[in-house]
């Protein structure tokens, strides 16, 4: 109803069409700013202070290789650690000092845990190091992208991602699109909201050399309706730009998030299978952009941030601080705390999180720091059950059904809750806000979120483990069988060398190539049925049984090769999966083997040659039928099952087992016109 | 550790249900006037059972006790249940419906946010089940009455089913007009006529129809504090009006007109108080709106073609069956994904 009332409304003031309207997101709430504390004053800058301890976590990714020893002088914006891998940042000396430990310190993390620091002690000279500017008009993208990878410049936003992966699309994309994230939608939080009040000119320089590195037409800027000094300066600002213009959104959290965000001022809505850059759009937010600037036009890397103080402190404000300064020092330029300051939060108090101590650093994602009271806060009365009232599917901006994902979460239900979209969950705590039960939704979904992606690991893990062992039983059957192949050809060979007949050469063949087992049936039936006697009469009953056997063995093949034949052994090659379709030709195989094997002493009693002619033919043509099965299944085709889902090693496996058949088939093609 | 958010803005539980019996007071003002004061005493027996078969039940499931209590919830199931009932009930038929719905239909199930079905729906059709000419008995209004009860008359008769010698029964009760319709119609008589007796009024029942206006004011309310969602009542009533009004063109002689079935019976309470219990509805709003729609359809049609005058209690809970299914079928698309 609330859509068809705007609908109405616009069509009122004839502004249906507008190209220029804002594209409202569902749900979304309306939490008391509290930003006009900290806008009064300009941003200050924070003086050195005594020690700066400098996390390597400070991004989303992997930590950077260290790059100094300890009790080495560093200056200003030396690279202290590089970035390791893609998806990386660089860490720079925020300023000129001597390195005085490496090692575990608490870092500002939800985990309370203690990661790699680099320990700083200033000299107190603030002495630069030879920075290098770089003309990016007139320099490739792919050298400026590359530059930026030293720069240690990240989201300053808060999602600490490093920026040069973001720009690294260079325009291949088909980046249209720049859009500027200047909401700034979460209470309290006002560092971009006085930035761009102060430095207007120098961000949109900036948003110029963005703009180029994507290779963007467009650029908007995207600001909450509730900062409108920062609105005119940027605008004012924007004029000088062509393609450029600034957008007022709505005051209503969460329009900072990034997708809400191209929703509102573009009216896209980003697949939630996609990037944004794969429609063409790419979000930077504003303190980001303005560090790019300093970066390519000054050569100077990320060594400080603008941090909002504010909450209970006796002086809200914000401060242009050194990464790595103590919280200890913010908070006395702050004026100190108020009684009753009970703890700290990073970030804002929709998404931030309680601060594990007073002793850690200020890092890059610090974009906020507020001191809390349970005046402030007041911690949540206890959670009553869910009355189903839906009040948290009106407010989620994603438009997700909470009270469902709530339910399945909490019942372990994780198939259900992934089913319901639980990934889709941006965990912007709007649910939360509006539950009159209190029911802390989104601890549910990271615990929903942080289980299903352990079971997910593991569960790769075990299947990799089954993949494994499968392959290795496999391996070992075959091995097995190989063995009792090689033992018959070996007995074989023996009785061949015996009779010193010239078939010994094709039984040394055998020997030497035992891997070959297919290939070499053909002489290795020859060798059988030849080994018993040398007499030549005898040898040409042998071969008019062998003929025989072959004639039958002919009938058989054909008769396996109709329609009916294959679907069966299709049917054999799939259930037994990859590594068994093979199976029963060889066990056939190998029981004829072994029959031969268990014959031979025998051999040397006349009166038993007749029935050995008979057995001898049996065994030939039951190795035909083998060949014959084995060849109607490798003429159907027959794929395994599994074989997409299939690891490597598996595949590997099935692409051997595919190069026997084939063999076989070379085989069974020689070996027909010699029985002719 | 991660807790956030830290704020939060939210009527309690507990806040929501004295928005919803803020809500009904119009009602029992309405109902004052025109049954008499005997309708507080069946809401104060109502709401002593409730709090007390809740308390009991709770004790029994160790849970914690006044939190329950203070939600109210409990509250709200009694006074449904006792709007639903007849003015002079006895005090037995409110004990006995209460303690069901509250026990059998809420705690048994869960309690709180676990009942699968309306709880005073369920309370109100197992009474009229068993109990059926007690619950069809309802006193005239005031207005009609040739008898006045005065509300110490009222008392005495709801715990002792006694009247003053001077007055028969026959003279302080009536058919409802949704009953008499019905028996009326199947004696052949034609709507035109049979709306001329003295209990039907302008809109629905003399008098019943300012109680049921008063349940429409307060359910304005409740939209407005946006404690109930305009689906639901939109919906159910929209359906009911739509299918009287499609009966009605097709035979005005034998099908009363819109008005009067959103104007009688308990159709107000029904789209402002019943069906927007969330517990045992949707959640979703086009599942608000099929439900609600549902909900409307069988009314009307137990009304015209069921074996009882009317049919609210019972279409609420063959709905309320369906929740989980209509749940199911009716997600909205998420933010990202395509349409299915």
């Amino acid at each position: 109803m609330n859509s068809i009332i705007q609908f109405a409304g616009k069509l009122l003031r004839g502004q249906a069409a507008d190209t220029d309207a804002v594209h409202k997101f569902h749900g979304g709430v309306h939490p008391d700013g509290q930003k006009q504390q900290s806008t009064t004053a300009p941003i200050k800058k924070l003086a050195i202070p005594e020690t700066l301890v400098l996390p390597l976590r400070q991004h989303v990714g992997y930590i950077p290789k260290i790059k100094v020893q300890v009790g080495e002088r560093v200056l200003k914006g030396q690279m202290l650690a590089e970035a390791e891998g893609t998806l990386s940042a660089a860490i720079h000396a925020p300023t000129s000092g001597t390195v005085a430990a490496i090692g575990e310190a608490v870092i500002p993390h939800p985990s309370g845990l203690p990661d790699m620091c680099i320990t700083l002690t200033p000299d107190g000279l603030d002495e630069w190091t030879a920075l290098h500017p770089v003309d990016w008009r007139n320099t490739d993208k792919k050298t400026l992208v590359a530059n930026l990878r030293s720069s240690g410049i990240v989201g300053l936003g808060g999602a600490t991602f490093p920026t040069h992966i973001k720009v690294r699309a260079d325009g291949r994309t088909g980046i249209h699109t720049l859009v500027i994230n200047a909401a700034e939608c979460e209470p309290y939080i006002t560092c971009d909201d006085m930035l761009m009040r102060e430095r207007a000119d120098e961000i949109v320089k900036g948003m110029e050399i963005v703009k180029f590195l994507l290779g963007a037409e467009n650029c908007i800027v995207g600001i909450e309706d509730n900062k409108p000094e920062a609105t005119a300066a940027m605008a004012e600002a924007c004029k000088v730009l062509p393609g450029t213009s600034v957008k007022v959104v709505p005051t209503l959290y969460p329009s900072g998030d990034a997708r809400r965000l191209i929703h509102l001022v573009l009216g896209m809505e980003i697949p939630h299978d996609k990037r944004s850059t794969d429609v063409g759009v790419q979000v930077f937010n504003v303190a980001t952009v303005l560090a790019i600037y300093r970066y390519f036009v000054y050569g100077e890397p990320a060594v400080d941030r603008i941090v909002t103080i504010t909450g209970s402190v006796n002086s809200p404000q914000n401060f242009e601080v050194l990464f790595g300064t103590p919280l200890q020092s913010l908070i006395d330029a702050a004026g100190g705390i108020k009684s009753g300051t009970t703890h700290f939060i990073m970030g804002g108090p929709m998404m931030g999180f309680d601060l594990p101590t007073i002793d850690v650093p200020i890092t890059k994602a610090a974009n906020c720091i507020i001191a809390a009271t349970p005046d402030l806060f007041a911690p949540p009365p206890p959670a009553m059950p869910c009355i189903r009232c839906a009040r948290c599917a009106d407010a989620c901006p994603v438009n997700l059904q909470p009270q469902e994902l709530y339910w399945f979460s909490k019942s372990d239900n994780f198939e259900k809750a992934r089913d319901y979209n639980l990934f889709d969950c941006i965990e912007c705590g709007c649910c939360t806000y509006v539950c009159p039960s209190n029911i802390p939704l989104v601890q549910y979904y990271r615990y929903a979120k942080s289980e299903i992606i352990a079971a997910d690991k593991a569960k790769e893990a075990a299947d990799l483990a089954r993949e494994r062992n499968e392959f290795r039983l496999a391996r070992i059957e075959r091995e097995k069988m190989e063995r009792a192949q090689k033992h018959a050809e070996r007995a074989a060979a023996g009785k061949a060398e015996n009779t010193k007949t010239a078939d010994a050469a094709k039984s040394d063949h055998i020997k030497t190539d035992p891997v070959k087992t297919e290939s070499a049936e053909a002489a290795k039936a020859a060798a059988a049925a030849e080994t018993p006697t040398a007499a030549a009469n005898a040898d040409d009953a042998k071969k008019a049984a062998i003929a025989a056997a072959i004639e039958r063995a002919k009938a058989l093949k054909a008769a396996s090769q109709t329609a009916e034949t294959q679907k069966n052994a299709a049917s054999t090659g799939t259930d037994t999966g990859a590594t068994d379709s093979s199976q029963p030709a060889q066990a056939a195989q190998t029981q004829a083997i072994e029959q031969t094997g268990a014959d031979q002493p025998k051999e040397d009693q006349a009166q038993a040659e007749q029935a050995k002619k008979d057995k001898q033919a049996l065994i030939a043509a039951a190795i035909e039928r083998a060949k014959a099965q084995k060849l109607a299944a490798a003429q159907a085709g027959i794929a395994p099952k599994n074989v997409d889902d299939a690891s490597p090693a598996v595949k590997a496996e099935i692409s051997e087992i595919d190069a026997i058949r084939e063999k076989a088939r070379q085989a069974a093609k020689a070996q027909d016109p010699e029985a002719e | 550790m991660n807790r956030s958010p830290y704020i939060t803005n939210a009527p309690t539980v507990s806040i929501i249900m004295l928005k919803v019996l803020l809500a009904l007071i119009p009602g029992i003002f309405a109902y004052v006037w025109i049954y008499g004061g005997g309708i507080l005493v069946t809401l104060s027996l109502a709401t002593i059972t409730a709090l007390v078969s809740e308390a009991a039940l709770l004790k029994l499931r160790q849970r914690p006790i006044r939190p329950y209590l203070l939600d109210l919830s409990a509250v709200v199931t009694a006074w449904l249940l006792a709007l639903a009932l007849p003015p002079l009930a006895p005090w037995w038929l409110v004990v006995v419906g209460t303690f069901f719905a509250i026990v059998i239909a809420k705690q048994l199930y869960g309690g709180l946010g676990y009942n699968p079905f309306n709880p005073a729906m369920v309370g109100y059709a197992v009474l009229l089940i068993s109990f059926p000419i007690i619950m069809t008995k309802w006193p005239a209004p005031l207005v009609l009455a040739q008898t006045k009860l005065g509300f110490m008359d009222q008392l005495q008769f709801i715990f002792s089913n006694t009247l003053p010698a001077t007055v028969k029964i026959d003279a302080v009760t009536s058919a409802t007009p949704l009953d008499y319709l019905k028996t009326q119609l199947m004696l052949k008589h034609e709507v035109h006529g049979i709306t001329q007796a003295p209990i039907f009024g302008i809109w629905g029942a003399k008098g019943g129809e300012f109680v049921t206006a008063a349940y429409l004011l307060g359910g304005l309310y409740l939209l407005q504090q946006r404690i109930i969602s305009w689906h639901l009542p939109t919906a159910f009533l929209g359906a009911l009006a739509a299918m009287s009004l499609v009966f009605y063109a097709v035979n005005p002689a034998h099908f009363a007109n819109p008005l009067f079935h959103l104007m009688s019976g308990a159709s107000m309470l029904c789209a402002f108080f019943i069906i927007t219990d969330p517990i045992s509805g949707p959640t979703t709003p086009r599942g608000k709106l099929y439900f609600a729609a549902g909900v409307g359809i069988l009314t009307y049609l137990i009304r015209v073609y069921g074996g009882y005058p009317d049919g609210v209690a019972f279409a609420v809970l063959l709905m309320n069956m369906c929740v989980p299914l209509i749940d199911a079928h009716t997600q909205p698309r998420v933010f990202g994904h395509s349409k299915n």
